[in-house]
């Protein structure tokens, strides 16, 4: 499809709104119905349609593998890291209260953090399965 | 009748889930299973879904002026067993693109064949 | 430090996963992953001698209240199983550094010992946990990482029995959250121990019975309870011999530690004999431990031996549980860990021979019992275990087992479980004969022993056997 003028132009086009709508639907998971999983979801779709239009070894330039793999690693250690922050300052396992000074405050920030950490990952790991599966046939 | 309307998520699950199962059992083709296998779950999860609303109840999310929500633990927990659900269905796949690889089938019976004239 | 125990158990290696699954050399990926396993023995042993002295530990998760929140509850029982876990998979990765560089390519080991963190993170998530939903989650992690680890096998045999496992165990995990999602929805809780207080008042309603139902059915396929055992012989047959033998000594156990939960805990006394589970239970033990057992005389190949092997031995705890006296339960449990000791040791000393030989058909390994003493050794003691000679730890179990059916008078359950070790005698001396009375292969002349790593894990497991037979009392166990 690399030919395809149209194609490629709504997509540059299209590609950026995608990954603001992501970053909306990440931050906003706190007020309103969204969250780590959908955002990682909707951001891996940007990096699928980029790779659709344009090729997967462009694709592989923006995100390569080994890139990928240590991003789904960093997610989830960001996840467990929260918990563990808790633990040291002194609450249970993932208990945000203990985070900043009031209770509100520490809810947000080890909430906001967590869905970081879960999007991270699921925008990894969407990617590697997709890349997985349509890298197979090529070597 | 009120018994078959009054219930009909339920009609609609058992429906769902015994077209997933026997598409699991009867099928020979291992990417059809996995599809069934997907219905099966999706049936269990509309079964949680739709014991989790409260009737009149306003989706689970702090309105002003609302009262009465649905129950939004089912929805969180849903959650987490589509995320099971993609894992698994990913993994099969892949299972199957190496068995494809492997035997050059995806055909269970054939697949039984190679393994026996080795 | 102390109160978090428990979590601990459940977060060092869930954590040290994806470290090892970002890594690219082998060795240090290794090194992790032992790590953290001796870390959980310890960690594991602690949270026993913690629950002996001071009795129930309750841990909340994330600060919220049980039954809003996610609760860890320890008892005797959780400790024990997670002991267990911990100590076979701190013995297995040793084992592992010879066996899985040998087996495995090398740019797929950080990945393999990943998935083997996750698998061990979830089998110990499952017993740490009070939440029933919790325990899906968990079970899902240690289920999806052991269809991985299974395939990894050398023969493409181990791609479709990875299959047809995920299949099985997908189905099996599926029924699960249908019956905890029926029983939610009359009780409105997933805490386990609210749950023990709410049912006894909802006993009547046929919601109540349908759950339980899923519940069992699903766990029993994870067990590979007779007849929804056919996913696991061919499982433990082509996956690599480090998983064969870390499966086998704990994915199974952990199921039935689930069902003895559900059983005993979550459902009040009396419930069970409403249904007929007991029934079920009994006949399909017997079930198993007499066609399991004759299957695997017909064995050609040494670990689908075994694994069947294990199918007739999960039948043994069946029928504990099926007796449903204390007696009964205590010999399953004592069973679920004896069974872990002696088929760990038995699958490391085929494994070791598999090192040097490369197969484990009957043909292959014949006459190798004298080249390699030591790994014959172990063979013998493990399968004296798996008979249930005086002085090996499976005897006590049998014991146990027997004395439970004689206190019911059931004389068939008595003569079955003596007829399956009659059966036992015929499969392991299947073995034994073709390693040190037959002719050795010429091939395999030059065979030595098996190198220390292999052997000092096997021998571990052997000597744990001969301990625990020699000490019978049933408390020190938690039984």
């Amino acid at each position: 499809m690399t030919h395809n003028l149209v194609l490629r132009v709504v997509s540059k086009t299209l590609i950026p709104l995608i990954i603001m709508f992501a970053l909306y639907v990440q931050f906003h998971g706190d007020f309103g119905p969204g969250g780590g999983f959908q955002a990682g979801v909707i951001m891996s779709a940007a990096i699928i349609l980029y790779t659709l239009v344009f090729g997967l070894d462009a694709a592989e330039r923006v995100m390569p593998p080994m890139a990928l793999r240590i991003l789904a690693s960093l997610g989830v250690l960001l996840y467990g890291g929260v918990g563990v922050a808790t633990l040291v300052m002194g609450g249970n396992y993932l208990n945000y209260t203990v985070l900043a000074s009031t209770q509100i405050a520490g809810q947000h920030l080890g909430i906001l953090l967590v869905e970081l950490g879960v999007g991270i990952t699921v925008f990894a790991v969407m990617l590697i399965i997709f890349f997985a599966f349509a890298g197979r046939g090529r070597r | 009748m009120d018994f078959i309307i009054g219930h009909y998520n339920y009609w609609i699950v058992i429906v769902l889930m015994m077209v997933g199962f026997y598409t699991v059992i009867n099928r020979g083709n291992l990417v059809k299973k996995i599809i069934g296998l997907n219905i099966f779950q999706v049936s269990v999860f509309l079964l949680y879904i739709s014991i989790g609303t409260v009737s009149g109840g306003a989706a689970p999310i702090a309105t002003e002026g609302v009262e009465l929500y649905s129950n939004p633990l089912p929805h969180v927990l849903i959650l987490t067993a589509i995320v099971v659900g993609v894992a698994t269905t990913a993994l099969g796949l892949a299972l199957v693109v190496r068995i494809k690889e492997a035997y050059g089938t995806i055909e269970e019976d054939e697949i039984h064949k190679c393994d026996h004239t080795l | 430090m102390k109160g978090h125990l428990s979590l601990l158990l459940v977060v060092i290696p869930l954590l040290a996963a994806p470290v090892t699954a970002a890594l690219t050399r082998a060795r240090l990926a290794w090194a992790i992953a032992f790590a953290v396993t001796t870390a959980c023995v310890i960690l594991a042993g602690m949270q026993l001698w913690a629950v002996l002295n001071d009795g129930i530990i309750s841990y909340e998760l994330g600060g919220w209240a049980p039954p809003w929140g996610i609760e860890y509850r320890i008892d005797e029982l959780n400790a024990l199983v997670a002991l267990i876990i911990s100590g076979i998979a701190a013995v297995t990765l040793p084992y592992a550094l010879l066996s899985a560089e040998q087996e495995i390519p090398e740019d797929k080991l950080p990945l393999f010992y990943s998935a083997f963190l996750l698998c061990f993170a979830g089998l110990l998530g499952i017993t740490q946990t009070g939440d029933i939903f919790n325990v899906f989650v968990f079970l899902e992690i240690s289920s999806l990482s052991s269809y991985a680890l299974i395939s990894l096998g050398q023969k493409r045999q181990a791609l479709t029995s990875a299959y047809q496992y995920l299949i099985m165990g997908t189905l099996g995990a599926t029924f699960f959250l249908i019956g905890v999602g029926l029983i939610y929805s009359v009780t409105g809780t997933l805490n386990m121990a609210d749950l023990a207080q709410r049912l006894p008042e909802l006993t009547h309603l046929k919601t109540v019975h349908t759950g339980f139902a899923f519940i069992m059915i699903g766990f029993a396929l994870k067990l590979a309870l007779f007849p929804l055992h056919l996913w696991l012989p061919n499982a433990y047959t082509y996956a690599p011999t480090v998983i064969s033998v870390f499966l086998a000594a704990t994915a199974t156990k952990v199921a039935l530690y689930v069902m003895l939960r559900v059983l005993f805990t979550v459902f009040p006394e009396g419930f069970v004999s409403t249904t007929p589970a007991s029934e079920l239970f009994i006949l399909s033990g017997i079930a198993a431990i007499l066609s399991a057992s004759v299957y695997a005389i017909y064995q050609a190949n040494v670990k689908r031996l075994l694994a069947y092997s294990s199918v007739a031995q999960i039948g043994y705890m069946a029928l504990g549980i099926g007796l449903a006296s204390a007696m009964g339960v205590t010999a399953a449990i004592i069973h679920l860990f004896n069974h872990a000791l002696m088929k760990g040791a038995l699958f490391m000393a085929i494994g070791a021979i598999i090192y040097r030989v490369g197969a484990c058909r009957m043909e292959n390994i014949q006459g190798l019992g004298r080249q390699m003493p030591w790994t014959f050794g172990a063979i013998v003691i493990g399968g004296m275990s798996l008979i249930g000679v005086p002085g090996t730890a499976g005897f006590v179990s049998k014991w146990y087992l027997v004395l439970a059916a004689l206190e019911q008078e059931a004389w068939i359950t008595v003569a079955v479980i003596l007829l399956g070790s009659l059966l036992a005698v015929v499969y392991m001396g299947k073995i034994v004969e073709a390693l040190y009375f037959r002719p050795v292969e010429e091939t395999n002349v030059d065979v030595k022993e098996a190198p220390m790593l292999l052997l000092a894990p096997a021998w571990v497991l052997v000597i744990a056997n001969i301990y625990f037979g020699l000490q019978t009392e049933p408390d020190r166990r938690g039984g």
